[in-house]
């Protein structure tokens, strides 16, 4: 049997969408896209000055036509991804400024050679499904920052990816190069490798950028994830009910806007939820409320049937310290019970705002953990105990029979050597065993192949949305003396 | 046959060893090229972390499985396999424990080493005693406590009580057990595992005949 966590009373996830249900009837929310309203409106949405308000049977009749699940893949047209049912799948954190430089422990801004070093050992850690497009690259201009960090994960990664745009024009610039990597764009209707984050804000506003987006999306057939941020205290209620009926109702508007551009199309209910803290007016993702409210969102979106996504897996620590494996290997575990179909945040310090690519693989044992652990405890033999002592009697000799040897490697989860259980005479720091394995992986990664023409095809969308601006620089894919 | 040690697999080594017998081979020949191989390999994968305990204790199983028809043969034709060395193994007195010890012991067997086991809650003087009959070189002291590991000094003292220590190496481990006990007890090694002490068994073995040779 596979543990499970569910942090809602059946009971409260009804009272919480009734909530949300009459918080878009009478409350509404702000659409800052004329294209959506329009939709809305034709649809039986109130338009007034500065809200629209939906009707409860108009986000029914979106949820109706939503898929319950769908796959990202592989390169290669192999299903990794799974969302939907309890399925949980790991990426690590995504669009981050910053990354703790490995030689100074300290941060600094995020380049090109960072996320390709990260992109590099996710892709050799079988722990993260996907990539995420991980950081924004400091060393490029930013009108290219979105697309860029995309072609980069697309030119060293095979697997499928979390992204997300930073405009309208960009989004097709994205869309293009995976509509090239998998061969047109029926294909990539098809097998879509992506899935696009698209965050509205919070309270309750699709900003004319977020709303166009969600409409883009749906008709090219991409899934989004809805990536809704409450935080709770400041820009939601205070209680976490309350912040997770603004998710609902958040998610529910974004959902309806998609459903009407392109009736099912596939969606995420996802989030970033946190709390507020009175004391520093920081958001802590390592706080357990932070946790117990994605947790909460994702329940209700289960209660939905559909595909979910949480931010866990963070840390508010600047360092690899023992706040850092707390924060993130509690909420890794949690995560994972609760069945959150994809979870996002591995490898961030400090509220978000540091990567590191030796907390990834600090993290990455965390995951292994937490994915063992939904494995349960399975009955693997006819008896569990009795035919092993029939063979050893009270001599418990239990190392030498053969179904130990069978059976062990499904049992236990061996961690690398990041986390420590020898006895080594010179025992080193974790951050030393974590820049140590970074390397070993590192070390072990291949670039996958990619075909010239698909390789052209690309370059191509990216010269001609490099056109008419000042830098022709592309690091990573120059180095490689590729173009 | 190298991959029936790697396998775990001692009927087939056995088998196999017993074809080579029937097909005349020398049987010395057939252990050092044909099984002992598959005992180092399996020792690199473990070192590697790509096999694990049960893994090579089953190998350790086919090796021994090998050993028995091969050795048998040898000694018909009035030869012996060559021993790497002769070790006494033990836990301290008033300790039980002896998963480490055996797992050492097969380890060692395994690689070539004539191993005595002298069970658990053994006496220092056993050991010295033992030492003394086998002529042995290396005595490997076992202790799972830290209450108990305090007899791994005494097996230190019952050895040079005995005048042995010239000639016998003293190894230590266990899990309280560390190389800054070792030191301070005047062991001459500590192994943090089944592994490392074959290794640490073999650089104490190379050590004594390069002196040996030097005093000659």
């Amino acid at each position: 049997m596979r543990p499970k966590l569910q942090i809602l009373q059946p009971a409260l996830v009804d009272r919480i969408l009734d909530e949300a249900f009459e918080l878009l009837r009478t409350v509404g929310t702000k659409v800052g896209s004329a294209e959506a309203v329009e939709l809305l409106g034709s649809a039986g949405a109130t338009v007034s000055y500065d809200a629209v308000q939906l009707p409860k049977t108009l986000a029914q009749r979106a949820l109706e036509t939503v898929p319950r699940e769908f796959f990202l893949y592989s390169r290669s047209g192999q299903t990794v991804v799974h969302y939907g049912g309890d399925d949980v799948h790991f990426d690590p954190g995504s669009s981050c400024l910053n990354i703790l430089d490995s030689e100074t422990q300290q941060p600094r801004p995020a380049l090109s050679s960072d996320l390709m070093r990260m992109i590099q050992v996710t892709e050799v850690l079988p722990e993260f499904a996907a990539q995420s497009t991980a950081m924004v690259c400091n060393d490029v201009t930013s009108e290219i920052g979105d697309w860029y960090r995309l072609l980069l994960v697309l030119w060293f990664s095979d697997k499928p990816v979390i992204t997300g745009a930073f405009s309208i024009p960009t989004l097709q610039v994205m869309l293009g190069l995976l509509a090239a990597d998998s061969g047109g764009t029926e294909k990539l209707k098809l097998k879509p490798r992506a899935v696009f984050d698209v965050c509205p804000s919070p309270p309750l506003n699709w900003s004319q950028f977020a709303a166009q987006n969600m409409i883009e999306l749906a008709r090219a057939s991409v899934p989004a994830e809805i990536v809704s941020m409450p935080l709770a205290g400041a820009t939601a209620p205070v209680t976490l009910a309350g912040a997770i009926v603004q998710h609902a109702a958040e998610c529910l508007a974004g959902i309806t806007i998609q459903q009407l551009a392109n009736p099912g199309a596939p969606v995420v209910w996802g989030g970033a939820p946190a709390i507020f803290d009175m004391q520093t007016g920081n958001t802590p993702m390592g706080a357990i409320e932070t946790a117990m409210l994605n947790l909460g969102c994702a329940q209700v979106g289960k209660s939905l049937g559909l595909p979910t996504h949480g931010y866990l897996v963070a840390s508010d620590s600047r360092e690899l310290d023992a706040q850092a494996g707390m924060e993130s290997g509690g909420s890794a575990l949690l995560g994972a019970l609760a069945g959150i179909n994809m979870i996002s945040g591995a490898g961030m310090l400090d509220f978000l705002a540091c990567h590191s690519i030796e907390k990834l693989v600090l993290d990455k044992e965390a995951i292994a953990s937490a994915q063992r652990l939904i494995c349960g405890v399975q009955p693997r033999a006819e008896t569990f105990a009795l035919g092993a002592f029939a063979k050893t009697g009270l001599h418990g000799d239990f190392l030498k029979l053969p179904e130990t040897r069978a059976l062990f490697r499904k049992e236990q989860h061996f961690p690398s050597a990041v986390i420590d259980r020898r006895a080594d005479p010179e025992p080193r720091s974790l951050w030393d065993r974590a820049r140590h394995r970074t390397e070993e992986l590192l070390a072990t990664y291949h670039r996958p192949q990619i075909s010239p023409g698909t390789e052209n095809a690309m370059l191509a969308i990216a010269s001609r949305a490099m056109k008419g601006l000042a830098t022709q620089h592309l690091p990573g894919i120059e180095s490689l003396a590729l173009i | 046959m190298r991959q029936s040690v790697i396998d775990g697999a001692p009927e087939a080594a056995s088998a196999l060893a017993k074809e080579a017998i029937g097909e005349g081979l020398d049987p010395l020949a057939v252990i050092d090229s044909g099984f002992v191989p598959g005992m180092a390999e399996v020792g690199e994968q473990f070192a590697k972390h790509q096999m694990y305990l049960p893994d090579m204790l089953a190998a350790a199983e086919a090796m021994k499985a090998a050993l028995d028809v091969l050795e048998p043969a040898l000694r018909k034709m009035g030869e012996e396999r060559p021993t790497a060395g002769t070790v006494i193994l033990g836990t301290t007195k008033g300790d039980i424990h002896e998963i480490g010890k055996t797992l050492v012991g097969t380890l060692l067997t395994a690689n070539g080493f004539k191993v005595y086991d002298l069970g658990v809650d053994v006496a220092p003087e056993q050991f010295a005693g033992k030492a003394r009959e086998l002529n042995a070189d290396i005595v490997g002291v076992s202790a799972l406590l830290t209450t108990t590991m305090r007899g791994q000094r005494a097996v230190v003292e019952a050895i040079q009580n005995a005048g042995l220590r010239a000639s016998v190496k003293i190894i230590v481990g266990g899990a309280p057990v560390t190389r800054r006990w070792a030191d301070e007890i005047g062991a001459d090694g500590y192994a943090k595992d089944a592994i490392s002490a074959v290794e640490l068994v073999r650089n104490l073995l190379r050590d004594k005949s390069v002196r040996a040779t030097v005093s000659a």
